[in-house]
Parts: C-alpha cells; structure tokens; sequence
C-alpha cells in the first residue's frame, strides 16, 4: 500500500526536514512554495509610513511517496525536524496512492518508490532493481 | 553664449530625463506584480507623449510672448524660432533650444509623477486623453505664471527655484482630486496591497536622486557657485529627510527600506522650491520637517482610506508646499542675488507671495484635474473593467506579462 505524505513546514526548516529524511533513506521528494495560514494568523510588516497585517505567510509543503510501512517512522523524522513549539509549524497530511509508475522504466507500486540507497535497502526490506 | 554653461545644461538634461525612468522603477516596484508594466508605462509613456507636445505647442504656451499674465502665445509653436543663440529673457549664456529642452525634461516628468495616484486601474485610453489635458490645461499655464517672461506669478516675485508649485504641489494636488474622482482599487483596505519589488522602488529612488543634481543645481542654468549651492541643499535635505523617516518608521516598528527610500524623495521633493536660495544648513530643516509632515499626511490618507495608491499627495504635495513656504523664510540674497529675502533676513512680504502661490497652485491645479477627471469619467470612463482590474493591468490593459 503506498501513501502520500503532505508535511506544511515553516521556509526556514526546509532544510532541516529534508537533511533528516536522507539520514533515515527517504531519498525522493518534492517541495512547493506555498502561502497560508493557520492558528498562527499573520505577522505585522512595516510599510511606507506605519505597519500592516499579512495573513498569507510563505510555508513549504514537502511531498512524498512512499510505502506504507515506512510512514510512522518518516512522520515522526519530519516531525522532529520541524518542530519548534511555536504555533505556526505546521501539519502533516497523508493520503492513500492509487498507483504510481515510474516513467523511464515503467515500474509500478512499491518498485516505483524505492531507490539505491534508500529507507527499505537500509532496513534490509529490499532492494531498488535498477541500482 | 557660454561654454561652460552649455555644457552644464546638455548633462543636466540628460540627468533630468533619467527621473522619469527612474520614477518608473521607483512607482512600479510599489504595485502588485500583476500591474508592473502597466506602472512601469504611465511614467514612461511621457517621454513620447511631451516629447512631441512640448515641441507642437507646450513649450510655447508656457514661455511665449505674454498674454495678459496668464498664458503663452504661440509664436514658438513647433519651436519656431527657438535656436542656438542665446534669449534675452531666459537663457542670457547658452542657446534659447537648451533652455526649451531642460524645460521639456521637467513637463515630462511632472504628469508622471501624477500616475501614482491611479495605479492598477486607470483606463490607458483615458489615462492618455487626461494626460495631454493635464499637460495644456494646468502645467503649461502654471508654468508661464511661475516662470515665464509676464507670468503673474513670477511678476509678483514668487521664489521657485526647481519646481516646487509648477511641478510638485501641482503634481500632489492633481493626484489628489484625481483618487477622489476615479476611487479606491478593488479591494483596498480589505487585503494589503504589498510592494512586488521593494529593489526596484529602492534603484528608482537612487537614480531620482542622481536626476535631482540636474533638476535643481540644473535650474541655475548656468555652471555657478549658485548650481553648487542648489546641489548641496538638494543632497542635505534628502538625507536630512531619510534618516528622520528612518527614525519615525523605527519608532513605529523597524527601520524600513522602503520607508528610508521614501524619506529621501520627500526630502528632495521640499527642498525644490528653496534650493537656489537657502543655505545647506536651512535645507536641513526643510528635509528634516518634511519628513513628518508627509509620513503623517500618509498616516492621515490611509486612516480615511483614500486610494491615492501611491501617496503623490503627501509625498509631492504637502512636501514642496512646506518647501515652497520655507523659502519665504529661509531664503537670502547673501546666497543668490537674482533672488530675494525672505522672513527670517527682514523681508516678512515673501512669507505671503510664497502662501498665495502654493494656494493658488493647490487650488488651480485640484480644480482643473478634478473637472476634467470628472468628464472623462461621465464620457469614457477612467477605469478598466472589475475582471480587467482583478486580471491585473499589465495582461488586460498591454498584453504582457512581467515575470514570465
């Protein structure tokens, strides 16, 4: 079963997240620049002449595949490294995957998400073909 | 005829001629990224638009032969008889074209600075149309009054040295009654409208810097200790006015870039009137008192949620009107002897020619734009559609994107 991982994180722990996923083998993701708010509201800026409120603040969305066993272990990763205690984190969503391919060698499922080097090779649960 | 001053006056042409891209920059880094090069044109369209005017007629209305004080005639139409010898009533030491091309550069960049007002959703065919109006019916007249040869105004000895009720009270005043005709952007004072490119307002308001050597020490028209004198009030008011705008912002919040950059062309915008006739330490009050004065104007506006998108009214407007007024006070023979003395060196009568011309320039220039604003809007319309407004300008009104 493969699911989609949605983590809404703040910009300045894009790298964080991301260094923390490779320690544990999440090797494929895929960010977005995205703009929201949560509990957190907005800040206040400073203008021409006084302040304003903005309500949309920049946040990353970090997008993954992956399978099923491998989502506690990457919540918990994702959720460590983007924590700081402050309202404005962020959430994690996720969401069953109907199907994936691979598009270069027409794999499909489990096959399509699992790289050289990656979570399941490190945990001794397989190995990507093509490495 | 004189070389020197020749020389002078060909740069300083150039210099003025660079503020009005560089207004673009400074204007179109404060709009949405949707609105960009529809910004971006509304300035930049005058350096066609007068190009071609001043040269028809535009010039002639303002400096040709005296009509009863209040207006040119047309004897320099289409620069007829405008050479390379030197004019007795206006440019003793280098050639009459010169003096008309510095002053070309000036009646292209005061509508510009207009455009602040209707920013991301002016009609451009309306936009156009005001324009030339704009630029026969209130520029060329005032500026005959102010500085042309009979002009009432200048015969009644009123002190503009660069522009102060010509080009920026008149400018200021203009937006004004120009927001209040074509109303708020959809929108506003809902959701923040917030600056797409603070480095370009940043770059734009260096170089309107850089343009104001030529604008200000240019109109000595002549390459003198007078020039000197008007480059050095130029520079100390506006850094004056941008460090006090640095400490105001600061005190409200932090110290903002785009306050501090604001706080520099308010500061050049005061000192206009006054640069060729006060000393460097009276601009500093001049930047330093303009600083407030337009940051709490801008305070004001917002509070009232008046659209004038980019405060050309309190920028321009109340700014120059203080520095107009200032020089009835501040000014002094001891720095230019073609000029006069104001209040604080014995002569309180300035103080009231110097209030009777901002008023009238305040007055003029708000009537004349709101009737014809008005027409425009019953006739044609002066704004873009709601669905052109929200598609944003630079795609619905050009055809083009800024960030592809």
């Amino acid at each position: 079963m493969l699911k989609k991982i949605e983590a809404i994180i703040r910009e300045d722990k894009v790298n964080d997240v991301k260094d923390a996923l490779m320690d544990i083998g999440i090797v494929g993701l895929n960010i977005f620049e995205i703009r929201g708010h949560g509990r957190q509201g907005g800040i206040r800026l400073v203008g021409r002449a006084g302040t304003y409120q903005v309500d949309m603040l920049p946040k990353i969305q970090v997008n993954i595949i992956l399978s099923e066993h491998n989502m506690e272990e990457t919540i918990q990763t994702i959720r460590k490294a983007a924590c700081t205690g402050e309202p404005g984190d962020g959430l994690i969503f996720v969401y069953p995957v109907e199907e994936v391919i691979r598009i270069r060698t027409g794999e499909r499922g489990q096959d399509a998400v699992m790289y050289p080097g990656d979570i399941d090779e490190k945990r001794g649960r397989g190995k990507a073909k093509d490495s | 005829m004189n070389s020197g001053d020749t020389a002078w006056m060909l740069v300083s042409c150039a210099l003025v001629l660079l503020m009005t891209p560089a207004l673009a920059l400074f204007y179109g880094g404060m709009v949405r990224r949707k609105n960009v090069l529809s910004t971006l044109t509304l300035s930049y369209i005058f350096m066609a638009l007068i190009g071609v005017q001043w040269l028809l007629y535009g010039y002639s209305l303002a400096f040709g032969t005296d009509i009863g004080g209040l207006i040119g005639g047309l004897n320099f139409a289409g620069f007829n008889g405008v050479d390379a010898l030197p004019n007795d009533d206006y440019s003793k030491t280098i050639p009459h074209s010169l003096f008309a091309a510095f002053q070309m550069m000036f009646a292209v960049i005061t509508p510009a600075l207009i455009t602040g007002a209707f920013v991301e959703r002016v009609n451009f065919k309306s936009f156009l149309l005001f324009s030339l109006l704009w630029a026969t019916l209130v520029y060329d007249p005032l500026c005959h009054w102010v500085w042309g040869q009979g002009g009432w105004l200048k015969q009644l000895g009123v002190l503009d040295f660069a522009g102060g009720t010509v080009v920026h009270i008149a400018a200021g005043f203009s937006a004004l009654a120009f927001a209040l005709v074509i109303g708020p952007r959809k929108g506003y004072g809902k959701a923040p409208m917030e600056p797409h490119s603070i480095p370009l307002t940043v770059l734009g308001a260096g170089l309107l810097w850089v343009g104001w050597f030529g604008f200000n020490a240019g109109s000595a028209l002549a390459a003198n200790g007078v020039a000197v004198n008007a480059l050095l009030t130029t520079n100390t008011s506006a850094a004056t006015a941008g460090l006090v705008w640095m400490m105001l912002s600061w005190l409200d919040g932090r110290p903002s870039t785009l306050g501090i950059a604001t706080g520099m062309v308010v500061g050049l915008a005061a000192v206009t009137p006054a640069s060729g006739f006060v000393t460097p330490l009276a601009a500093m009050v001049i930047g330093a008192v303009a600083a407030p004065l337009s940051y709490y104007t801008m305070r004001f506006r917002d509070r009232r949620k008046l659209d004038e998108s980019l405060d050309v009214w309190a920028c321009h407007g109340i700014a120059s009107s203080w520095g107009t007024i200032a020089t009835g006070l501040f000014a002094t023979v001891a720095v230019n002897s073609d000029g006069a003395n104001g209040l604080f060196f014995g002569n309180p009568k300035q103080i009231g020619i110097q209030l009777l011309a901002v008023a009238v320039t305040m007055i003029f220039s708000f009537v004349v734009t709101y009737v014809v604003a008005k027409l425009l809007d019953w006739s044609i319309g002066l704004r873009v559609t709601a669905i052109e407004e929200e598609v944003g300008l630079d795609i619905s009104s050009h055809g083009e994107r800024s960030y592809s």
